[in-house]
């Protein structure tokens, strides 16, 4: 079920957005978690509609229409979305009018614009694109539901051009929730060593990142060659068998992969999980991390794609990146490992073209 | 890829019934479930109607097994029971094959998130912090597989009030992939205090029983529940030898493209859903013996649909009803509830009337079904479900040659 991925968008906390990727260097982080750098959404929304978008919407439908731009589509065939929390923004401002208001005389907007598909249908509706459109919400296996259905619609029907997309926000109150259930940690106590210092919670992030994906090999930055996901193994012996049995299936073994980028996340027991499979199966590896780079949240894990893609493309690796990194040969093979609180864990297999 | 996918069980919950035996016994003798609102906290209770379950959290808790005081939430609750009894009806043990689900939920836990922003609203540090965990759409998709003992594929898609038809269209598109074997899908939503101040905002809620398809409809009337259907490959029917209630022949998606929650006033949308999912069916449009129509009640749903439904049908329209005057608008479970529904139209050979219905809308002059049909061919049917961003969704189930 192998497809290509024709070009990339990301808006993320760094400057990833119509930046060359190699010249990455990583923002540093101030606040309590990191906040997307917003491009100017002038060039690709009409500003009276920019007004009435939530921030969230705002990066989602820019980065859609990048991708798109850039890889010459006018209408893809069909537009699929994952999204952990979805619009967030707009949920917490109709639920303040509730309360403030006491039920009476709410204006409607942040209602219309509070739904998951959102995003999806705001792109639709820009191109008056009558396309499939999809928006899938499931925690950490948002962006993997969303990658899977790509796949197979690929798979269905050869021709099409799918524009798929991982979007997150975070806000100060769901960061605030987020931090009170011990998902999160506040980045500003601990300063730059944040991501050795492992503590309870991870340091949260968000981000906009989308990709067009195609049958066609032609000029495209990466192959996605398999996905699977894993729901709440019963051990970490079942999680490594599962990793083994998924390279096993499409006939590697580890030593074929050039690097495994990891979810390292600065949660202790998160990254146990990580320092775990890294050893025992991927000793000799490359070993990548690229949450320093966008933070935790439940779609991060397109961001990961979106580093792959590019490392694959442009046979550079960010130093930001590198955990531990020989740099002997080029990278033509990168399996993405991704897990939150050991409930959903996903693997990603990309290949070089 | 050319296996077929076929439904081997349902299960339901609504305001007309606790199951599908219930559910069943109130379509056929015009028992709906619009009345007044008692599980919530509103300044609309006495004002406008809804399509509640009757039953607290505690016996819904009590009715699973559960803790009483357990923090679930109530779109948890309903997802578990409906799934539970369509995998009981299915008779198929999800333990012992491959077996993913998928669901669907417009708001996920908001009935427990928002009870507990009304504390946090003006104390940050206040409010029971366990009420907010099910607050994500995936919360009660995990919550079912674990109740299930489901582990090899989960999923949960929210397109509004299109959900739950989707995630039976991803549900049957991972089986012909062959990324599963059995799949449980479909999708459950509870009445909020967000949900119905939000559709209040819009001015589409009917302040009496709801009227769809009616030439002086005044809206829709919200309601909740869940609607399940235990799809199967038929390589695995074949294996086990087991008989399935309905095919998943077609389905389709498209997206009207015209305005965020307006439909098209040439039923674009649904005009290539419906043809999309009879393409894929391979089935002509007069092979369709019944349409259960989105029909909300709403002035602009209704005409949109039935302009697509003369767009695809011509003048033969076959026999159609909207079932939510029954059920009221289950939003993100509406899908799965008339999965569920048509499932019962085809095994019994009925076709449910759409209450409330005098007068055709002049502009389509087309008359639903208004009393129950005993004894009717019904092989194929079609289901619509539309939502919010333009989202339009079709399934088409017929009678399983088998």
């Amino acid at each position: 079920m192998k497809i290509y991925i024709n070009s990339t968008a990301a808006i993320s906390p760094q400057p990833t957005f119509g930046k060359p990727f190699e010249l990455i260097k990583p923002v540093k982080y101030e606040a309590e978690y990191l906040r997307c750098i917003e491009p100017d959404y002038k060039e690709y929304i009409n500003p009276v509609l920019i007004r009435r978008m939530g921030r969230v919407v705002k990066m989602g439908v820019a980065a859609g229409i990048r991708c798109l731009r850039d890889a010459g589509i006018e209408s893809p065939d069909a537009i699929i979305t994952g999204t952990g929390l979805g619009c967030i923004e707009d949920t917490e401002s109709f639920l303040n009018e509730i309360i403030k208001n006491k039920e009476q005389f709410l204006p409607p907007t942040s209602f219309i614009q509070s739904t998951h598909n959102t995003i999806a249908g705001q792109i639709a509706l820009l191109l008056k694109c009558n396309s499939y459109n999809y928006a899938y919400v499931h925690r950490c296996f948002s962006f993997e539901n969303a990658l899977l259905d790509a796949m197979m619609m690929i798979n269905e029907q050869n021709s099409y051009n799918v524009l798929l997309g991982g979007v997150d926000e975070l806000t100060k109150t769901s960061w605030t929730i987020m931090k009170r259930l011990g998902i999160y940690k506040d980045v500003s106590e601990k300063g730059p060593d944040i991501f050795t210092d492992r503590t309870e919670g991870s340091i949260a992030g968000e981000g906009a990142v989308f990709f067009t994906a195609s049958g066609i090999p032609k000029d495209a930055y990466a192959s996605v060659d398999a996905i699977k996901t894993l729901y709440k193994p019963a051990s970490t012996d079942q999680t490594k068998e599962f990793i083994k049995n998924f390279l096993e299936v499409h006939g590697l073994i580890p030593q074929d992969i050039d690097a495994v980028i990891m979810g390292y996340s600065a949660d202790k027991e998160s990254d146990g999980i990580y320092d775990l499979i890294s050893d025992q199966l991927f000793a000799d590896n490359n070993i990548l991390n690229y949450k320093p780079l966008c933070g935790e949240y439940f779609t991060s894990v397109s961001f990961a794609v979106w580093a792959a893609a590019n490392i694959l493309k442009l046979n550079v690796c960010p130093d930001a990146m590198k955990i531990r990194y020989n740099g002997n040969n080029a990278l033509r093979r990168i399996l993405i490992y991704n897990h939150f609180k050991n409930s959903e864990h996903s693997l990603i297999l990309l290949s070089a073209c | 890829m050319n296996d077929k996918v076929y439904i081997a069980g349902i299960g339901m919950i609504s305001a007309i019934g606790q199951n599908v035996t219930e559910t069943l016994e109130s379509l056929k003798t015009s028992r709906h479930g619009v009345g007044r609102l008692e599980n919530i906290d509103t300044v609309y209770k006495d004002k406008i109607p809804f399509a509640e379950v009757k039953k607290t959290n505690e016996e819904l808790k009590i009715q699973l097994g559960l803790d009483a005081n357990k923090t679930i939430t109530r779109t948890s609750l309903f997802g578990m029971i409906a799934a539970h009894e369509a995998v009981q009806n299915s008779g198929i043990d999800v333990k012992q094959f491959r077996c993913g689900i998928v669901s669907a939920t417009s708001v996920g836990g908001m009935d427990l998130s928002e009870r507990f922003y009304d504390e946090f609203y003006s104390d940050n540090n206040a409010g029971d912090i366990n009420g907010i965990k099910g607050h994500d759409c995936a919360d009660s998709t995990e919550h079912i597989a674990d109740f299930l003992g489901i582990k090899d594929y989960l999923g949960t898609i929210s397109t509004a009030c299109s959900s739950s038809a989707n995630s039976i269209m991803f549900g049957s598109r991972l089986i012909k992939n062959d990324i599963v074997d059995v799949v449980v899908a479909g999708g459950t939503d509870s009445l909020t205090r967000f949900t119905l101040n939000g559709f209040n905002t819009l001015m589409i809620l009917d302040k009496n029983h709801c009227r769809p398809f009616d030439a002086n409809r005044a809206g829709l009337n919200l309601g909740e529940g869940a609607g399940f259907v235990v799809l199967v490959s038929q390589r695995l029917l074949n294996k086990i030898n087991a008989r399935p209630l309905a095919e998943v022949a077609g389905y389709g998606n498209a997206n009207d493209a015209y305005h965020q929650t307006a439909s098209s006033p040439d039923g674009q949308g649904a005009f290539l859903a419906m043809s999309k999912a009879l393409a894929v069916s391979g089935l002509r449009p007069d092979d369709i013996d019944y349409i259960n129509v989105h029909g909300t009640g709403t002035g602009n749903n209704d005409l949109s649909e039935g302009i697509a439904m003369k767009r695809i049908f011509g003048e033969k329209t076959p026999l159609f009803s909207s079932t939510k005057a029954f059920t009221g608008h289950t939003l993100g479970a509406a899908g799965g509830v008339e999965a569920v529904i048509s499932v019962l139209a085809i095994q019994n050979n009925l076709i449910f009337p759409n209450l409330n219905f005098l007068e055709p809308i002049p502009e389509i002059n087309i008359s639903p079904v208004t009393s129950l049909i005993e004894n009717v061919k019904v092989d194929h049917v079609l289901s619509n479900s539309f939502g919010f961003g333009g989202n339009n969704s079709t399934l088409i189930l017929s009678r399983p040659v088998w």
